[in-house]
């Protein structure tokens, strides 16, 4: 490869990638019809699909992998992968239920500072792994597994095999119950702010587009994204604001691990695409020796994509924990497969290269849709699981070959 | 004559008895997966009960690895073992090592998991009078409404068994029309995260109308309650589980969850220990105190093995001081956040 002419795919901005436009597309149908199948099989029970206890219920089940999903697509595109994601989040999950917990089980710390510890070792663990991936040389899918073996372990043995809990109520406050979210008034300036941002960057764009004489959708098609962004802001505030607080009667607004992923997802999104880290990542994923040769730090942005996963799994560990109310020895145990799983449902090629957050985030409502869904309908685990891997490789394959016609 | 005969036999087995305790019995143990806390408190009490008879400890792990613990097992019979105790960690991989023991005349012990091998003596407790004692504290709480079953892993033939025991209680009910189950799922891999997730599913598909919750074990309990806390029903909706974890004992004493079915596992090891120690010894398998044929569910040859199925003990907010007392819980793990006149007496 030449280092002046990249390969297509290093060079390109996902953002300008019609292909991903109507890929997500073709994901926001398919969570639509599923959507739809589900509350129609569910028609003849006392509690439906589309009911806001059952969407609210949806919102804080997808929290713990929606926080996961964006950075093992940034894994995955820098033509990695990160195995160790679900025993990580046991880890340092323990880690923070030993602290926090009152003695003699655990230390009895202030749980903000717990909080800090975890994703401080989070973020080290994942450091670490990055570190011998990209510096010694190592296959991350060995690293990672090396390490889906150690952080296991380690749980056990600094809970010596015991479970652990009752967590502190402040740090219950991240899991979304019943404290855990931030009431209607709170809700509703969060959604409206997103909205206008959201909005407004939609119109300055097609506007600054305009005026330096560049092409632009049709009107026609930005006022009926304007239509459909105000439509699923609105239904969501909707959702969240009437699933009824059973003490005060009022509606509880979203939950804080909702808002906790979407801040992730936002976050990554931006980084994704407007960051030169971003950037870096694609173009190390798209061509690694193009990458090198063009002067990106292909050692040093490995290894802080790895920092960031190993962060976000403490994260999402501090929720789980914080959902259960106590912490478990196996908790996290195959999380990691469904985070992969979501990521590729989301259209992120395990080849590297291509993957956006946002298709992550609609593969990862589609991944704990279905299993909302089934377990809603009463559906045994077996046929579940059966399901759900029938999904995986049918997104695969469709994935497979629309990579191929790109190509 | 034949009283001269038998008397001739148990002499001999007198004098083997004496030549075996001049040298020391050896009962190697055969762990499944060490990894979990709950086999070094086993441990402790083989260890314990062993040396007081006079019989010494060898152990292998075989890390969940059913090939590792054929070779395990192979290693300790080389080694010279007078008995052996197994903890299986797969009731059919484990058949091939029963049998080399068996035809080296080594007594075989299955520890808390079943081997479908009438040579293997069966220790265990009782995994459906443990189902009868979850159903039936829920039942005294709440005899009739809406249930809901939180079972087991499904890949786990305890977990069908504690079901057995729990219908065997509220099946009457159910079919009385007092009972609705109005939901029922598997815990893949006992994980609290997935019982958590079932019952906020089971929770909406019936508008919160459940009025009791059989939980299988104190993981499923601890995430069916954090369900429950979500929707406000935590303490008001009966919950049962089992094994004694120190914060679902800690949930009991809170009046959040309604038992917790206690299995001391030192009376397990103490039992197999002697066990091991006595068919070592030459004592026959149904001599053993407690030992009865027990039937192997869901065997299709129909395999009975000789068994002691110990009892187990409901904990509830009643008689929290029985765990208090065997040193199994600290007190204030037990008591942490219990105040007030609704404690239960231990945390007064």
């Amino acid at each position: 490869m030449n280092a002046m002419y990249p390969s297509d795919k290093a060079g390109k901005s996902p953002r300008v990638d019609m292909g991903t436009y109507s890929q997500n597309a073709f994901l926001l149908v398919v969570l639509g019809l599923l959507w739809l199948i589900f509350h129609l099989m569910t028609l003849g029970q006392p509690g439906q699909f589309l009911s806001p206890q059952n969407l609210w219920n949806l919102s804080v089940q997808t929290a713990v992998v929606a926080i996961l999903v964006g950075g093992m697509v940034l894994v995955i595109v820098a033509r990695q992968i990160d195995l160790s994601v679900g025993s990580l989040l046991g880890f340092t999950g323990m880690a923070m239920a030993l602290l926090q917990a009152v003695p003699p089980i655990g230390q009895g710390w202030p749980w903000p500072l717990a909080l800090l510890v975890g994703l401080l070792l989070g973020a080290g663990a994942g450091l670490l792994q990055g570190y011998l991936i990209a510096y010694l040389g190592a296959p991350s899918f060995i690293v990672t597994m090396a390490g889906l073996l150690v952080f296991r372990n380690a749980a056990y043995l600094i809970a010596e095999g015991r479970t652990v809990g009752p967590l502190q109520d402040g740090f219950l406050i991240l899991g979304g119950g019943l404290q855990g979210s931030i009431g209607p008034f709170w809700s509703a300036v969060v959604t409206l702010l997103a909205l206008a941002y959201t909005l407004w960057a939609l119109w300055r764009g097609r506007w600054l587009r305009q005026r330096h004489g560049l092409s632009v959708r049709p009107f026609w098609v930005d006022l009926l994204i304007t239509l459909f962004l105000g439509l699923v802001f609105g239904s969501f505030l909707w959702v969240m604001n009437s699933f009824p607080h059973p003490v005060t009667g009022l509606g509880r607004g979203i939950p804080v691990p909702v808002l906790i992923a979407l801040g992730v997802l936002v976050l990554l999104h931006w980084v994704s695409q407007r960051t030169r880290f971003g950037r870096y990542v694609y173009a190390i994923g798209g061509n690694p020796e193009a990458a090198l040769l063009a002067g990106i730090p292909v050692r040093r942005v490995q290894v802080l994509v790895f920092g960031l996963m190993g962060s976000l799994a403490a994260l999402a560990g501090a929720v789980q924990a914080a959902r259960l109310a106590f912490v478990p020895t196996g908790m996290g145990t195959l999380l990691e497969l469904y985070v992969i799983a979501a990521a590729v449902v989301g259209g992120t090629s395990l080849a590297g290269g291509s993957g956006t957050i946002l298709g992550a985030a609609l593969g990862a409502l589609i991944m704990s849709s279905l299993q909302n869904g089934l377990v809603l309908m009463g559906v045994p685990t077996e046929w579940q699981n059966l399901i759900l891997g029938v999904v995986l490789v049918v997104a695969a394959v469709w994935n497979a070959r629309f990579h191929r016609r790109r190509i | 004559m034949r009283n001269g005969w038998l008397g001739v036999l148990a002499l001999l087995a007198f004098a083997g008895g004496t030549w075996a305790q001049q040298r020391p019995l050896v009962v190697g143990v055969s762990w499944a997966n060490f990894q979990e806390e709950r086999w070094r408190r086993d441990e402790a009490a083989i260890k314990e009960q062993l040396a007081r008879m006079g019989a010494q400890y060898v152990s292998t792990d075989a890390q969940s690895s059913a090939e590792k613990q054929l070779n395990d097992v192979d290693s300790l019979i080389s080694r010279g073992v007078n008995a052996l105790i197994i903890l299986a960690w797969d009731k059919d991989a484990i058949l091939p090592a029963v049998q080399k023991a068996r035809a080296a005349g080594i007594p075989v012990v299955a520890y808390d998991r079943l081997i479908a091998d009438p040579y293997a003596f069966y220790i265990s407790f009782d995994n459906v009078e443990v189902g009868r004692q979850q159903a039936r504290a829920v039942y005294q709480v709440r005899p009739r409404g809406n249930y809901v079953f939180i079972l087991g892993a499904p890949t786990d033939p305890n977990a069908d068994l504690l079901h057995q025991g729990q219908l065997e209680i509220l099946q009457p009910a159910i079919d009385r029309g007092e009972i609705r189950v109005v939901g029922k799922q598997y815990t893949e891999g006992w994980r609290p995260e997935v019982a958590q997730r079932n019952m906020e599913q089971i929770l909406a598909a019936n508008r919160n109308q459940v009025d009791a919750v059989v939980a299988s074990n104190d993981g499923t309990a601890g995430g069916v309650i954090a369900a429950l806390a979500s929707v406000g029903l935590a303490g008001r909706v009966p919950v049962s589980g089992q094994d004694g974890d120190w914060p679902a004992l800690n949930r009991v004493a809170r009046g959040l969850q309604t038992v917790s079915v206690w299995k001391d596992a030192r009376e397990l090891g103490r039992r197999a220990a002697e066990i091991a120690v006595l068919l070592a010894r030459g004592t026959r398998p149904d001599q053993i105190l407690g030992a009865q044929r027990f039937r192997v569910p869901g065997d299709p040859r129909g395999t009975v093995v000789n068994a002691v199925l110990l009892r187990p003990i409901p904990i509830t907010r009643d008689n929290l001081h029985i765990v208090l007392e065997a040193g199994w819980i600290t007190k204030e793990a037990l008591c942490q956040g219990v105040s007030g006149p609704q404690a239960p007496a231990v945390c007064r």
